[in-house]
């Protein structure tokens, strides 16, 4: 046991000695591994990353979330808000009043403008919603309080802070109680929200401020109807329900007959994470099938290589014969290398690939998730490789005839 | 009297290129007692490349025995033939055959590498170092072959044939790429290699490198012509080894 150990350990030395006289092929043979095992971890890491920060941001949004939009837009609901959106207020009150798979509701819509504090401003996004929003977003003030239903009613000029916005106007955290300027209409800070972090692509939720809907659409937007109403289900169970109830109130309401075409859509939490989770799936599927081809045309790299490598040394194979050298040790000696470059080339990617991962990161923000199994993988795919690709010129060089390869020159 | 340490009996060779029959050896005898100083020489095309490589075990004769060291050695595998030749059998090459970008001292322990001997590192440096010395190149170790001149270069590669302390020492055109002085020197090596009882087969087609082994056999049209002792054998009165 012992010698047949030590001499798999001098055979291993053989093989290891002759990459080390040839550092220079060795490293361009790898590259083709080295690439490839790259291209995996930087993509599975941008891949994971992407797909977290969905789930992540598709959470935050609170449980058991329902998004109703305007019908026109089906493609993207950003645009909806301005102009032409067919919800009222008054379906998101028929909602509240009629639904009873529905917990809370709160019509939304968005505008932006400049915020000054004293001496500071600071550009960011003013929601206007109603007294629902903390519990449908799971969102709750941490300093003061929320804007109550008569400020509604009122349209009072009051409003809660994101986190980013408080730390960015009022470094001494000294914000509520204080007058903003937004617009330049007053408004009162009555509280500031939890942080709540980054989302996907690494924009900033905390980057907000909420006031009053009624607020919103006289003072700010000089508009009555209103981009979007969010709801939530009274449980997870009750979110198909709550759908059928809102669906069938608003096609009342907008005199729709059934199976005619909605003037409005709905997407519940649920919906939107399954489709997120398709989206990663077909990436993940896309990540793979390239990382499959790098690997192979890697593997075909190597075994080029160690075929012009058989070749060349064809005389040294004859005098390693010559002295004692029996095909197994060729053999191996050749395998041991094929897959000592492919590991090489597998340790350089792994590291070049976490490295470029971290480039992404850094400057282009994109959310990155290093996945130890892919590193794992890759790496036993890459020996793999080594092996598969190594062992037919391996053999070819254990079965040269000793006389002919020390006559070759 | 000890046994001969190569017995060969009615060896026969035969290569087919295509239709055509070639017997390059035809029934040849030959036996080499242990420490003798053999010389095989003959043109090319004589057959003399033929015997050299079943004497070395790198091939195999179509017909007829050849007993090596007290073992039958004349059909076995590849493999077998490969245990063989590390154990019983010491190359020394026409063109040394080292392997390049690689230190004296790694060339030499090449065959310990693939010995049965479970030998550790030390034990393996201390082998080829010695080797080393015995053919006059200590403080060569480090050397890498294109650093040594071609004289080296074969000293070298008779350490390494040396260092598994084989049965024959099978020397083919040793002095074929080598000027005439380096040449008398490799002979005075291989001289005194047999002095110390070593049994070195030769493999030439100069006569007067011949002159320098106790025996002469020449070979020709596959068979043994002429087999003569030498009397006077040429003495290389400067001997390198223990000189240095």
């Amino acid at each position: 046991m012992r010698t047949a150990f030590i001499r798999m350990g001098n055979i291993t030395v053989v093989g290891l000695k002759s990459i080390a006289r040839n550092k220079m092929r060795s490293l361009l043979t790898a590259l083709g591994v080295v690439i490839g095992v790259a291209c995996v971890i930087v993509s599975v890491a941008i891949g994971a990353g992407v797909a977290s920060s969905v789930s992540e941001m598709i959470n935050s949004l609170g449980s058991n979330f329902i998004m109703i939009m305007p019908g026109a837009s089906t493609q993207s609901g950003a645009r909806m808000f301005t102009g032409s959106s067919t919800l009222t207020e008054e379906d998101a009150e028929a909602i509240k009043r009629e639904a009873t798979a529905v917990a809370y509701v709160s019509p939304q819509l968005r505008t932006t403008g400049q915020i000054v504090a004293g001496e500071l401003n600071w550009s960011t996004q003013i929601q206007g919603v109603g007294i629902d929003w903390p519990n449908i977003r799971a969102w709750n003030v941490k300093d003061g309080a929320f804007f109550s239903e008569g400020d509604i009613r009122a349209g009072a000029k009051v409003a809660v802070l994101g986190a980013t916005v408080a730390d960015s106007l009022f470094p001494n955290g000294d914000s509520v109680g204080s007058i903003i300027r937004v617009k330049n209409v007053p408004f009162k800070v009555l509280g500031v929200l939890e942080k709540k972090g980054g989302s996907m692509m690494g924009s900033d939720q905390d980057d907000m401020i909420v006031a009053p809907y009624t607020t919103v659409q006289k003072r700010l937007m000089g508009q009555q109807r209103f981009g979007m109403i969010i709801a939530s289900a009274a449980s997870a169970e009750q979110v198909q329900e709550a759908q059928d109830q809102i669906d069938a109130l608003l096609r009342q309401r907008h005199r729709i007959p059934p199976g005619g075409d909605a003037d409005f859509m709905m997407r519940s939490q649920e919906e939107m994470a399954q489709a997120s989770a398709q989206q990663a799936e077909l990436m993940g599927n896309l990540l793979l099938g390239i990382a499959i081809v790098s690997l192979f045309v890697g593997g075909i790299g190597i075994m080029n290589i160690m075929l012009v490598s058989v070749t060349e040394r064809t005389r040294e194979i004859g005098i390693r014969m010559a002295i004692g050298a029996r095909g197994k040790h060729v053999l191996l000696q050749f395998l041991f290398e094929a897959v000592t470059l492919s590991v090489l080339g597998g340790l350089i990617g792994v590291l070049l690939g976490i490295g470029v991962a971290r480039a992404f990161a850094r400057f282009m923000k994109w959310p990155i998730v290093i996945s130890p199994t892919a590193i794992v993988v890759a790496f036993v795919v890459a020996a793999s490789v080594g092996i598969f690709f190594g062992f037919y010129p391996a053999r070819k060089a254990s079965r040269l005839d000793p006389i002919d390869a020390l006559r070759y020159e | 009297m000890a046994p001969p340490v190569i017995e060969i009996h009615q060896l026969t060779k035969v290569y087919h290129l295509g239709e055509v029959e070639v017997r390059a050896l035809d029934g040849v005898d030959l036996r080499v007692e242990t420490g003798d100083f053999v010389a095989i020489m003959g043109p090319s095309g004589s057959g003399k490349s033929t015997l050299m490589n079943i004497i070395g075990c790198l091939d195999r004769p179509t017909a007829g025995t050849y007993v090596l060291d007290g073992a039958d050695v004349s059909q076995l595998s590849r493999d077998q033939r490969a245990i063989i030749r590390n154990a019983k059998i010491g190359f020394v090459f026409q063109s040394f055959n080292l392997l390049p970008r690689t230190s004296s001292m790694e060339n030499v322990e090449l065959p310990l590498l693939y010995g049965d001997l479970a030998l550790s590192k030390r034990q393996r440096h201390e082998k080829a170092k010695t080797a080393l010395h015995h053919v006059g190149l200590a403080g060569r170790e480090g050397n890498y072959p294109s650093q040594l001149s071609g004289g080296q270069q074969q000293r070298v590669a008779i350490a390494r044939a040396l260092v598994t302390d084989p049965a024959i020492l099978l020397a083919d055109e040793p002095t074929g790429n080598l000027d005439s002085r380096t040449s008398t020197e490799i002979m005075g090596i291989f001289q005194e290699l047999n002095d110390e009882g070593k049994t070195v087969v030769l493999i030439t087609h100069e006569s007067d490198i011949a002159q320098h082994a106790k025996r002469v056999v020449h070979v020709k049209d596959g068979r043994i012509q002429q087999d003569e002792r030498i009397t006077q054998e040429r003495v290389v009165r400067e001997r390198v080894g223990s000189s240095q």
